[in-house]
């Protein structure tokens, strides 16, 4: 099978960011940037069934240059190839499903993997809307993935509100992926010198002729309201004095 | 101006209470940039749900029926959603920021290559133009974004508006006449997690355990002290990860997100995913053996101690509380 997996760099979602003071965006320097923990699932569930059934694992990246980091842990964990589009410019998801969209018609791979939600944008839209574009079925918060013996439909369980979910896709397809698919592997030391060599063909944004102008515009970024927390209690009698004489919530 | 459509969430003709939030968040936008509310139910012998949302004060309920819809998926959902706008002219369609929101909403988006704000907490207005707040980054960052083109989408996040309540007046309810094809895409199953508790995201009261309850026989402490509240069981990724708990108990960044008045967390550390599920409750309880744990400094009341000793003695407590 031919496997696109998409994969997006983000901050280290370990780390606190912090907003800039003029609330134009978070603070990026010494913070590490680091494949968005759901498209790690993704890599990870590709190479999974590569192992199985056989094919290619394509990575596929919309951005800057700089990407080319994250990319390369993805060919180090194991995939084949990878293509960057190429952009400086600040795309909204719409945006990013369009230039893929491109990018899926050039390869027309079995399906198409992704996240479920990037952690620093944290939208959940792109597969869905890559989906519409394809006009391909789409399959969301995947946490099983089981394909019929001919490789033409695949049966996805999704994570609910209320429990499991399974649907069956025919492919080609969208699925994007929720955290109990599997855990990811990490690039070996030979997987990292090997990734080296891999192809990675840059495709410039520009070139696709797609129309990738902001619909959803970020004006500024300003930080939540604070909890004034910190507050301890020495033992649970004074635990329930508080909740019932001062929260009142007994 | 242009109206508001909500598409409203039930399980197979079971009415979810997401849809009454939603229900607000038109409201509001509504008194901003005009335009009355309606209201989209799509199943199948779902006249119940579309009569439960014609009493919550939209203008109308359009019903659309039929096999097709009998099992909610995307593929049928989002084709009749954007058939609907482009017929009636809906200048903005909301959904809840359920997984069911989240799974059609942005295919409505690709559809109409109009633009979706997931996850909304806020509106406002600046001069003409209307300004929508979401949060990014777990919840450690509120963005105010601006939507160009039309119409808008809306996913609304159930916490940060209350339920629409009851109106003195039904609204009518229309039954329109639309069809879907799924075509690739089938249903096979559901898994329900059985439970005879409120909703994580409604209940008042919210008992979540993390990887401090270190096994599933464990959980019983948690339900004692759940069910002296009537509470909702929640936890964290790693009780869920263990298979300690179902994974539509986890509570935060990327499960659901809770405010309730009393939220209780035993045995959590406090990680940033976590924390953006529920630092937005009112009364936060922390019980940890580890005084450093970050979840004391959003608790309201830390109490440093072991869980196992703890929390029975929680549970003695208020019950001779509730006997005196
Ligand atoms: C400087 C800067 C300015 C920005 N300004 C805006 C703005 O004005 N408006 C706005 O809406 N957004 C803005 N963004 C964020 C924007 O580029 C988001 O990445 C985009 O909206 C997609 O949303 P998401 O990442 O939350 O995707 P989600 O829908 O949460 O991601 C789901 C999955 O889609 C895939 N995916 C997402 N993005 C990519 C990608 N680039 N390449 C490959 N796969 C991908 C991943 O697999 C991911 O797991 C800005 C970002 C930067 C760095
Ligand atoms: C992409 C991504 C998404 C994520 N999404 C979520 C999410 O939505 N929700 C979420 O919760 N997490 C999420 N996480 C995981 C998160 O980062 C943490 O790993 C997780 O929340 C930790 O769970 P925990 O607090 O139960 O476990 P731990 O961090 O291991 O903490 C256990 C705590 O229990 C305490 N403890 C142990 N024994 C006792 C005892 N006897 N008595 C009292 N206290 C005790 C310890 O002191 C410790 O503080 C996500 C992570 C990633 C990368």
């Amino acid at each position: 099978m031919k496997i696109l997996v998409a994969i997006k760099p983000v901050p280290n979602p370990d780390e606190r960011v912090k907003i800039r003071k003029d609330g134009s965006g978070v603070v990026l320097d010494n913070i590490k940037m680091v494949i968005n923990p759901f498209c790690e699932i993704a890599v990870e569930e590709a190479l999974r069934i590569r192992e199985k059934r056989g094919g290619e694992v394509v990575i596929l990246t919309i951005g800057p240059k700089e990407s080319e980091q994250q990319v390369r842990t993805a060919l180090a964990m194991g995939a084949d190839r990878a293509i960057l589009v190429e952009t400086t410019k600040e795309l909204d998801s719409l945006g990013v499903a369009k230039l893929m969209a491109k990018a899926v018609e050039q390869e027309k791979p079995d399906f198409v993997i992704m996240g479920k939600q990037a952690v620093d944008d944290d939208n959940n839209q792109v597969g869905q809307i890559l989906a519409a574009i394809l006009s391909q079925p789409q399959a969301t918060f995947g946490s099983k993935i089981e394909f019929s013996e001919d490789g033409k439909k695949a049966n996805v369980t999704r994570e609910v509100d209320g429990g499991l979910e399974t649907i069956g896709v025919t492919l080609p397809a969208v699925i994007t992926t929720d955290l109990r698919l599997n855990e990811p592997r990490y690039a070996s030391l030979p997987g990292i010198m090997k990734a080296k060599k891999k192809e990675m063909k840059v495709i410039p944004a520009d070139s696709l002729g797609v129309d990738a102008s902001l619909k959803v515009r970020v004006l500024f970024l300003a930080p939540p309201k604070e909890r004034a927390g910190g507050r301890k209690v020495a033992d649970v009698a004074e635990l329930v004095d508080k909740l019932k004489n001062e929260a009142k919530v007994l | 101006m242009a109206d508001i459509l909500v598409v409203v969430e039930h399980q197979e003709g079971a009415f979810r209470k997401t849809t009454l939030s939603t229900i607000s968040a038109a409201k509001v936008l509504a008194g901003l940039i005009g335009g009355e509310v309606d209201a989209l139910v799509l199943g199948q012998g779902v006249r119940s749900v579309a009569d439960t949302v014609a009493a919550h004060g939209v203008r109308g309920v359009l019903l659309g029926e039929g096999e097709v819809f009998a099992r909610y998926l995307a593929v049928s959902y989002a084709p009749v959603v954007a058939q609907l706008v482009n017929e009636k002219g809906y200048g903005a369609v909301l959904a809840p920021a359920s997984t069911f929101g989240k799974d059609f909403m942005p295919r409505l988006s690709g559809l109409l290559d109009a633009p979706l704000a997931s996850d909304i907490v806020g509106f406002a207005k600046e001069g003409n133009s209307l300004r929508v707040q979401r949060p990014m980054y777990a919840g450690n960052a509120v963005a105010t974004v601006e939507l160009v083109g039309s119409p808008l989408l809306f996913t609304v996040r159930q916490t940060a508006f209350d339920p629409a309540p009851k109106a003195d007046a039904k609204a009518p309810v229309t039954p329109v006449s639309v069809t879907a094809d799924p075509g690739g895409t089938t249903f096979v199953g559901r898994e329900e997690t059985r439970s005879e508790r409120p909703e994580l995201t409604d209940a008042r009261v919210v008992v979540s355990a993390g990887r401090g309850i270190k096994s599933p026989e464990n959980f019983k402490l948690v339900e004692q002290l759940a069910d002296l509240f009537q509470a909702a069981i929640g936890a964290s990724r790693a009780a869920v990860d263990a298979g300690w708990a179902p994974n539509d108990w986890q509570v935060g960044q990327t499960g659901k997100i809770v405010a309730p008045e009393l939220y209780f967390a035993l045995g959590i550390s406090g990680a940033i995913q976590h924390l953006a599920g529920m630092k937005d409750s009112k009364v936060i309880v922390a019980i940890n053996k580890d005084e450093e744990a970050p979840i004391f400094q959003v608790a309201d009341y830390g109490l440093v101690a072991d869980l196992f000793k703890a929390v029975p003695d929680l549970i003695a407590e208020l019950k001779k509380l509730k006997s005196a």
